[in-house]
């Protein structure tokens, strides 16, 4: 596999150590952040309060008064000597979260913002599509739909899901965010900057280009859907999740069954290989979809 | 046992010592924003030093006690009144029922604290009762309070009673121009050297958007990034980095403008280069400052960080050990 450099170890004040993998996002340096953090969380040492994975870093909080700094740096780069070149597996989960594309929701709010943006001629979905040099929006659509993406960080505000699809760099989305972010963002957005997706956890200010709504809630304070009894917060860093296009029709019924209470997701347990998935991304991503959508053997 | 908001003022919202365990999910730790002046407030009235109390900035409230209480104020300079008399801050003061409680204006710092004997007893999300309104969750239904909401309150202790005082030299003070110090670090190589300098020689005051997410500071020189070949993922412009984690207290200048120092309702993560981060033993000092005022950034080491800590550690030792009967 890619084998990445030492990481960089800096104290954030007397409390927080501050971990940056690699300064470049990409799958390795994300794996690695997930196998590093685990391995700590499984150590239980003393005087750790708060162990947070993102993107091609981590953050560690702790008490200085149990766990000496320069203590702690030498226990996170034992844990990094010693798991940073194993062959590295994650025990996920799989999911499927439905999205409306080019809503009318976020649509509407795109149209109160276009001073805002890049090229106000266009919706942000056509914007995306030729930022990506796709001919039609429908072909962009299908390019971020098709191939599944891992959940990169979990944060900003509660329950935001930040994505990064799991293609090879040069398939990989990117679109700039808009030049000045907008107030509003219609809640559940599917949005788009830089390399990442997210899902709009609450209504609120944001600069990602938006592509569409999901009527999945994946924060819930009240705990209302069966898959949020365990916690107000769904995603986790280090979820799979395959975006599935639906109609309108399709999303009025989900809405309808959010409401009732009987909503319900598709979530699959898998195993995670950095390895395979690197050597045929194409071909293990199939497998992957084949074990979401089917009965098929596990990826 | 419970208080009637007659007036909610400003932006007062239910806080205790915090929620920590969910920023991987990025739920910030909340609660009260001056932690020793919430300490204290809840030591006079005779409850556990984290419990639950009113927190109140800039324009605090007015309440109306619906059965006797036992309350303390602290933090803020203001005038407390009860039933139109003013009362000593810092001290236990019995409320009738029926009684109501107002406030002057803040002379000096940002946020006071009512602590009830008792404890506001608002339900606990996820192992504390402070409220998160971005997450419109803890509190007081997940929001700053409104005129008309009644605030339960919990048993009080049989060692509440009216007349115990703080000793002066344990209560915090705000001085005219604050010193906040900060450990460099994060993405700091990241500034140009004349940044790295001018930004602990600027003097700096707080911007109007000023609040539990963070403080903003504006009137020192514009901060310089390094030039670079951005890296993949990261943002466009130099202060841009790939999105990771923000620690409380860290300090991001988006643009290089105007520095931000995250506070107890921080965002958990984003894509701006952090240059350092207040102490711990300094994030009190944050929360009682007003917009406009005066700041000034001070370098220190580790071990600096770590001898403020112990300063500070001791004065709350002291702090329990003169007010616990």
């Amino acid at each position: 596999m890619t084998r990445l450099p030492p990481s960089r170890y800096s104290f954030g004040g007397d409390e927080h150590l501050f971990v940056e993998i690699s300064e470049e996002m990409s799958l390795p340096a994300f794996f690695k952040a997930m196998a590093l953090t685990q391995e700590l969380s499984k150590r239980n040492l003393p005087g750790i309060t708060e162990i947070c994975p993102a993107n091609a870093a981590y953050l560690v909080r702790f008490d200085p008064d149990v766990m000496q700094p320069d203590t702690l740096v030498d226990a996170l780069k034992d844990i990094e000597n010693s798991v940073g070149d194993a062959d590295m597996e994650l025990d996920t989960r799989i999911i499927e979260v439905p999205v409306l594309y080019n809503d009318p929701w976020t649509n509407e709010t795109q149209m109160r913002f276009r001073e805002r943006h890049q090229d106000p001629s266009s919706t942000d979905l056509e914007y995306a599509a030729r930022a990506n040099h796709y001919a039609e929006v429908n072909e962009f659509i299908a390019a971020h739909s098709d191939s599944p993406w891992f959940v990169s960080m979990v944060g900003f505000v509660a329950g935001l899901p930040f994505l990064f699809q799991m293609v090879e760099r040069d398939r990989q989305i990117e679109v700039p965010k808009y030049l000045r972010p907008r107030t509003d963002t219609p809640k559940l957005t599917v949005g788009h900057g830089g390399c990442f997706s997210c899902v709009y956890s609450v209504r609120g200010a944001g600069g990602y280009q938006m592509f569409g709504v999901t009527p999945a809630p994946i924060f819930d304070p009240e705990q209302r859907l069966a898959y949020l009894k365990e916690l107000m917060v769904f995603f986790r860093p280090g979820d799979i999740v395959k975006w599935r296009p639906i109609t309108r029709e399709e999303y009025d019924r989900d809405i309808e069954a959010v409401e009732a209470g009987t909503f319900d997701l598709r979530i699959r347990p898998v195993r995670f290989s950095l390895k395979r998935f690197l050597a045929d991304p194409t071909r293990y991503n199939a497998g992957l979809i084949e074990h979401l959508c089917g009965e098929g053997a596990q990826a | 046992m419970s208080i009637e908001v007659i007036k909610p003022g400003l932006a007062t919202s239910i806080q205790d010592a915090g929620r920590p365990g969910y920023y991987h999910l990025g739920i910030p730790q909340s609660g009260a924003l001056d932690q020793y002046a919430l300490r204290l407030a809840n030591l006079l009235v005779g409850n556990d030093e984290g419990a639950a109390v009113v927190e109140c900035t800039l324009l605090a409230p007015e309440l109306k006690f619906l059965a006797n209480a036992i309350i303390a104020v602290t933090g803020a300079e203001l005038d407390v009144r009860i039933a139109g008399t003013v009362v000593e801050r810092n001290v236990s003061h019995e409320v009738l029922a029926g009684q109501t409680v107002s406030f002057g204006f803040m002379r000096s710092g940002a946020r006071a604290y009512l602590a009830v004997a008792g404890g506001i007893d608002v339900p606990v999300v996820l192992g504390s009762r402070s409220t998160y309104a971005l997450g419109a969750f803890g509190g007081y239904h997940g929001r700053k309070l409104q005129a008309g909401d009644v605030l339960p309150v919990g048993t009080a202790s049989a060692s509440a009673a009216a007349g115990r005082a703080a000793p002066t030299e344990l209560v915090a003070k705000t001085p005219k121009d604050v010193e906040l110090r900060v450990l460099p670090g994060l993405y700091f190589h990241r500034l140009e050297p004349v940044s790295a300098k001018t930004f602990f020689e600027d003097t700096w005051s707080v911007a109007p958007e000023a609040d539990r997410i963070g403080y903003r500071y504006r009137g020192g020189t514009a901060l310089k990034f390094k030039q670079r070949q951005q890296p993949f993922g990261a943002g466009s412009d130099p202060s841009n980095i790939v999105d990771a984690g923000y620690p409380y207290g860290s300090i991001q200048v988006p643009g290089g403008s105007e520095p931000i120092i995250l506070h107890r309702d921080a965002v958990s993560g984003g894509g701006y280069a952090m240059v350092g981060t207040v102490i711990s033993a300094d994030m009190d000092r944050i929360a009682q400052m007003q917009p406009n005022h005066k700041a000034r950034f001070l370098s220190v080491d580790m071990n600096e960080a770590l001898a403020a800590r112990a300063v500070y550690r001791n004065r709350l030792q002291r702090l329990r050990i003169a007010l616990t009967p």
